[in-house]
């Protein structure tokens, strides 16, 4: 049995040693770790979410293509949905580079609202210099502010072996309460009734995905889908690269797989307990970007919503992998697209249907995610001996 | 003196009607800890709690049904952290937040779908919700200087699941410390190896924690709805069942000072109220803000060893497998 750091709890662990059986006895293919089982356990999530959805009176099938085909069935949704996927996008990063390193960022809610404030700051302060100057700095500041927020309990946790999960749960009650603060009595719009700043110029704004391939001449329609979405995927690269392909990126995962091999190897874990999350507070920082400096174009209260913690579902569904990421992402989109519009069509449903879909979909894919583990191991092994016996027998 | 004894007993009171959702579910994270299983779903079984009591009270004009819906409610759920965390060993902090996002969006969602009033219940009417108790005797005594006014606005008139959650303070006191199971349950969730080779299921004991932890947070959540509201609002536990986590860490899960963590939370709470755009001698207004983050503030000082030390049950979060 392994041995785990008892202070450092139960990370990701599990869910970055899933999929890989190699070289164990009777193992099973690859992809069923990282494509079969996740999908079953989202079609169980579905399944029960329908049931809810039959509970209170409606058609699930309806309601769940409805959801669909209003999240992928028209330019203007995909680009509503591909804004949510943003996010999502960031969170899920920022979640998995924390899991690699064997911590568990729980905090992306607080480190996004903080990141916000950041890119808020710096579009108030630049009135009148050029968007692309303010966009660059406005990343830095989201990164900056974001990174700075994981990194007190990051600190604690390597130094003083506090309980990470708890820490960044408390930092995000005290981030919120913080913002509170600040936007009612000292970042709100003199004369203002409403808890947030003043709009930011339109001329330091985060031109929409419709305005910037406008000045390529192809027309899309418009949606809250902004340039942020290409530094995503960027994000998405960069952090590949980093975490394959670099020195940094191998010792944090080391220390994320066995800390005293780690230890023993001559690698630090409290630095790279601070490293990994720094990158991941700065990851869900970038969220402050999409959303302030992209979309509201003015720091308001609550703009995050919850996408810390979808953040924790992308990155256990996409296996902790940009693509898996993306592609959870991508599922986390539509549900809030699509079920934004469905609770337009159905008088009987409203938007926390979503988050039904969302906590049976975590449920499913993160915490139970060896429910149907035993039973189709237990099939391919009997297929796969199935298979032997006969090439053997075809021999004899 | 008696206008300064006034305020003391009703800030006393209102610290009391705030903190005992509080120690309720503090105390039902107690028992899931002690065992080994990190619950950080508190919050939403709470809230499924709030919303099956009020939906069920508002139903049957019976607050006992909604109290029974409550618990039953916080039970199931309960049940569902521990099918997927002690049958299946799955990530225990996932499921809890799993739960606490299940149920942030079920709730309205039914209520939206049954009452159609915008994702609450309809408002209970005095006899759908848990009573207050009113003791005899306090008429006579309201002469007497200090214990009339005590009585008057401390002891009389509060709700019956005050009283239950004194009952329950002290026998959780007396399980974890002079029962049988309390001895198991506590050695489970230190070294449950142990408790394994000494013939005991640590699967069995750590489920019958979790039903304790279902059961009492649902009665926290009916008490927020039926008991000291009345009815269920959209968001109605606003973060209590977090913060009876962090009182339950700086308490360091033990009842007395995790009782104690949760009056000061509370007291916070009720002092917050009053202190809105006072200004303190020296130190001018203080935000409302600072002083609605301090619990939080105060529990990650303590974590870090700044104030005492926090050392949670040893086999806390981590699944037990057996070795074969």
């Amino acid at each position: 049995m392994p041995v785990k750091n008892p202070v450092r709890g139960n990370p990701g662990e599990a869910v970055v040693l899933s999929g890989s059986g190699k070289g164990q006895p009777g193992a099973v293919p690859g992809w069923v770790g990282y494509a079969l089982l996740p999908v079953l356990n989202l079609v169980a999530a579905f399944a029960l979410s329908g049931l809810v959805i039959l509970v209170i009176g409606e058609n699930p099938v309806d309601v769940l293509s409805l959801m669909l085909s209003e999240a992928l069935g028209y330019p203007e949704a995909i680009g509503y949905t591909l804004y949510y996927t943003t996010d999502y996008v960031f969170t899920g990063l920022a979640v998995a580079i924390a899991f690699h390193c064997g911590l568990f960022n729980i905090g992306g809610e607080g480190q996004a609202y903080l990141g916000g404030l950041g890119a808020g700051l710096v579009a108030l302060a630049l009135t009148g210099w050029p968007w692309p100057v303010v966009a660059l700095l406005a990343v830095l500041a989201s990164a900056l502010f974001g990174a700075a927020w994981a990194f007190i309990p990051a600190w604690l946790q390597a130094k003083r072996g506090s309980h990470i999960v708890i820490t960044t749960i408390m930092f995000n009650f005290i981030a919120a309460s913080i913002m509170t603060w600040l936007l009612v009595d000292v970042l709100i719009r003199p004369g203002s009734q409403s808890p947030e700043t003043r709009e930011f110029d339109p001329g330091v704004w985060l031109p929409s995905m419709d305005r910037a391939l406008g000045w390529f001449g192809i027309t899309i329609p418009s949606s809250p889908l902004n340039l942020s979405f290409l530094w995503a995927l960027a994000c998405c690269g960069l952090f590949h690269l980093f975490l394959r392909h670099t020195r940094w990126g191998y010792e944090l995962r080391t220390v994320g797989r066995n800390e005293r091999a780690a230890v023993y190897a001559g690698i630090s874990p409290s630095r790279n307990i601070v490293i990994a999350m720094l990158i991941s507070g700065a990851l869900a920082g970038f969220v402050g970007v999409n959303e302030i400096l992209g979309v509201q174009h003015r720091v308001i209260l609550n703009f995050t919503g919850g996408v810390g913690f979808v953040g924790i579902a992308v990155a256990l569904m996409g296996r902790n992998h940009p693509v898996g990421i993306i592609l959870a992402a991508l599922l986390f989109g539509v549900l809030a697209q699509g079920g934004g519009q469905v609770s337009f069509e159905y008088p009987t449903i409203n938007r926390e249907l979503v988050m039904v879909i969302q906590g049976l979909v975590i449920l499913f894919a993160g915490a139970m995610e060896n429910l149907f583990k035993p039973q189709v191991e237990a099939l391919f092994r009997r297929l796969f001996r199935r298979r032997t016996a006969v090439t053997e027998a075809g021999r004899g | 003196m008696d206008d300064a004894l006034l305020l003391a007993l009703q800030l006393l009171a209102a610290t009391i009607r705030v903190a005992t959702p509080l120690v309720l579910a503090a105390f039902a994270g107690m028992y899931c800890e002690r065992s080994g299983v990190v619950d950080i779903g508190l919050e939403g079984k709470m809230l499924a709690g709030a919303f099956f009591a009020a939906a069920v009270a508002s139903a049957t004009v019976n607050p006992w049904l909604g109290l029974l819906a409550g618990i039953a409610a916080g039970v199931a759920l309960a049940l569902i952290h521990g099918f997927a965390c002690i049958t299946h060993n799955g990530n225990q902090v996932v499921s809890g937040m799993a739960i606490n996002i299940l149920v942030a969006g079920l709730a309205p969602t039914l209520a939206y779908a049954w009452f159609k009033q915008g994702g609450q219940t309809p408002l209970l009417p005095a006899e759908a919700r848990l009573p207050a108790v009113e003791l005899p005797g306090v008429e006579a005594l309201s002469g007497v200087p200090v214990l009339g006014p005590v009585c008057r606005e401390l002891l009389n008139g509060n709700n019956i699941l005050i009283w239950v959650t004194l009952v329950v303070v002290i026998a959780t006191h007396w399980v974890l410390y002079r029962s049988r199971f309390g001895l198991r349950l506590r050695a489970v969730g230190e070294n449950p190896a142990a408790v394994d080779t000494a013939g005991l299921s640590v699967t069995r004991l750590r489920y019958q924690a979790l039903l304790v932890t279902g059961a009492l947070t649902g009665m926290a959540g009916a008490y927020l709805s039926t008991g000291h509201g009345a009815g269920f609002v959209r968001d109605m536990t606003a973060g209590k069942g977090y913060l009876a986590l962090a009182a339950l860490i700086f308490g360091k899960w033990r009842p007395g000072p995790t009782l104690f963590a949760c009056l000061l939370f509370a007291f916070t709470d009720a002092v917050q109220v009053r202190l809105q755009g006072v200004a303190l001698p020296g130190i001018g207004v203080i935000p409302v803000q600072f002083i609605q983050m301090l619990p939080y503030v105060l529990t990650v000082l303590l974590l870090a060893g700044f104030v005492g030390k926090a050392i949670a049950p040893k086999a806390s979060g981590i699944p037990y497998v057996k070795e074969r």
